[in-house]
């Protein structure tokens, strides 16, 4: 296996509080990671970092064997970092229609090839099972609906590392279910690292987790290790897991 | 497609009204309309940063001067003909919106508006400056031998009323169906997403900035297209077109006919022009009834005239 993203010593600070601190951390290529913590453990500060949606105060970040630590956020996104929000934000405005193609249109050599970039959307929408609503306004879709629409346009940018922001949070048991066997597919093609609150999601999904905590790796292993680790069930799972 | 067949039929509608109206209209209006063609090219030009873009700009005046002057001082100092002219006001509008939109990008909102308001006002005052050079805020006049295309099929004479309706007409036309064309295309698409969520457009891969250079730099080319055939149709050049009022004035046009519109520009400037016209005909307080009538409109269809029709009713319209 080899390793698709690896950061060192990455830190970020807001004025005087360290969000990331010195995080040493690799993710080898079609693996589905787990990142969790308490709230405020900096892991959205993490991922922002690895987006580029943040700048680092201190280390690097080596996507794919190349520094990316200096580069913007879209010129990441181009190298294969796709990025679904915590908060939901569709274009509301826009068709369903619109807000894939806007993601499939950039992966196209030639963005006038219409029926190409018909057929690319269709196949995305069609994926979290959304092609019959094609042209409606992504603002009148059902919350779970647009997270769904959320992960649609990262599936059309054809990322090989996908971050998911929160994906099942204010989903109900049955969305939650379809998302997780979309997660799964997604991981055929792509590695996953996901930010998730919900334990029985982390559990049934990732292959490795980490812990973070205090913006610091708390712990990192599989599900039973880190199920296992007292430090974790201290800081986090609060003995009851 | 049938949607794309149903735009480009309602926008040839449009078009071929307009070259009916160069054989119905009376002369008065005949002239007006050639006017409110090349004005309503600027308004568009406006819409795309403004409309589409999102980008409130106090500044296009200085595009729409910037074609003024470069074909009138082309004409003027180097005795250029009429379309190396028009060409020089082209290279002039891009040449200027460049680094214009270089600085004032790293500012949104009410910053750009003033960034911009400020580069334009730099532009008038430089004009009112250079007085010897430029006419100062007498500006200059063509001379009607001045105004002629000479082409193998004869001689096409701007100062003629229907050549230069059918004229203001074809460059209204031509920018209609480049902007029909470009806010369908992926770039428009980009644009409009931009000004909805910048950041999340950022996320899919976009350089946002470049996106919104390119739209400004096109924008700006439109307006010194707009300003280059004002001054090559109506025969003057002059300072006042570089003040903030005509930086105010597409803004208001693209505003009542519907931001983010392809026809709404139209739609705004002539409604604006003919609204002053008439009452400026029975009353000297004209600009009082303007005002009232704006605030009604503001009320009652917010979003424009083309703009509430979309969102009501018409909702394919680009």
């Amino acid at each position: 296996m080899t390793v698709l993203l690896e950061t060192r010593g990455l830190s970020r600070d807001f004025g005087g509080l360290r969000a990331v601190d010195r995080v040493d951390f690799s993710l080898m290529q079609g693996e589905i990671r787990a990142l969790i913590g308490p709230n405020g453990a900096g892991k959205t500060t993490f991922v922002g970092l690895v987006c580029g949606r943040l700048a680092p105060s201190a280390g690097t970040i080596v996507f794919d064997g190349a520094d990316i630590t200096s580069l913007p956020a879209h010129r990441r996104v181009r190298l294969g970092i796709a990025y679904t929000f915590q908060i939901t934000s569709v274009f509301s405005n826009l068709s369903i229609f619109d807000n894939v193609a806007l993601a499939v249109q950039r992966t196209l050599a030639d963005g006038r090839a219409q029926g190409r970039l018909r057929a690319s959307v269709t196949e995305a929408l069609e994926r979290v099972g959304l092609a019959d609503r094609a042209s409606l306004p992504a603002g009148q879709l059902a919350y779970g609906h647009q997270r769904l629409l959320e992960v649609a346009m990262g599936l059309a940018l054809k990322p090989r590392l996908m971050v998911l922001d929160e994906p099942t949070q204010g989903l109900g048991d049955g969305e939650i279910e379809a998302f997780i066997a979309l997660v799964r597919e997604i991981a055929a093609e792509a590695t996953v690292l996901l930010i998730e609150h919900n334990m029985d999601v982390v559990m049934q999904l990732a292959d490795r987790i980490t812990v973070l905590e205090a913006g610091r790796v708390l712990a990192e292993g599989t599900p039973d290790a880190i199920r296992a680790d007292e430090a974790v069930q201290r800081a986090y799972l609060g003995g009851s897991a | 497609m049938n949607g794309t067949l149903r735009l480009y039929a309602l926008h040839g509608a449009v078009v071929a009204l307009l070259v009916a109206l160069n054989f119905l209209l009376p002369a008065y209006h005949h002239g007006l309309m050639a006017r409110i063609l090349v004005l309503a090219t600027f308004a568009m030009g406006y819409n795309l940063t403004f409309g589409y873009g999102g980008l409130l700009s106090l500044g296009h005046a200085m595009f729409f001067a910037a074609g003024l002057y470069g074909a009138g001082l082309g004409i003027h100092h180097l005795g250029l003909g009429v379309p190396a002219a028009f060409l020089a006001a082209l290279a002039c509008g891009a040449v200027l919106a460049l680094p214009v939109g270089l600085l004032a990008l790293r500012t949104t909102g009410v910053a750009f508006m003033i960034v911009t308001l400020m580069f334009s006002q730099a532009f008038h005052l430089a004009i009112l400056y250079f007085s010897a050079f430029t006419g100062g805020d007498q500006g200059l006049v063509l001379k009607p031998q001045q105004r002629r295309i000479e082409t193998w099929l004869g001689t096409l004479d701007l100062t003629d009323p229907t050549t230069r309706y059918l004229s203001a007409l074809t460059l209204f036309a031509v920018v209609l169906f480049v902007l029909l064309a470009m806010v369908r295309s992926g770039f428009g698409r980009a644009l409009v997403a931009i000004r909805e969520n910048e950041e999340r457009t950022r996320m899919l891969g976009y350089d946002t900035f470049a996106n919104r250079l390119a739209a400004l730099v096109v924008s700006g080319t439109v307006c010194a297209a707009a300003g280059a055939a004002y001054g090559l149709l109506f025969g003057y050049v002059g300072a006042n077109f570089a003040s903030v009022q005509y930086s105010i004035l597409p803004l208001l046009w693209v505003l009542l006919g519907g931001a983010a519109t392809t026809l709404g520009p139209l739609f705004g400037t002539v409604f604006m022009y003919y609204m002053v016209d008439i009452t400026s005909g029975y009353t000297s307080a004209y600009m009082l009834v303007v005002g009232v009538i704006l605030i009604l409109l503001v009320l009652f269809f917010r979003k424009g005239l083309l703009g509430t029709l979309r969102e009501r009713w018409l909702g394919w319209l680009p």
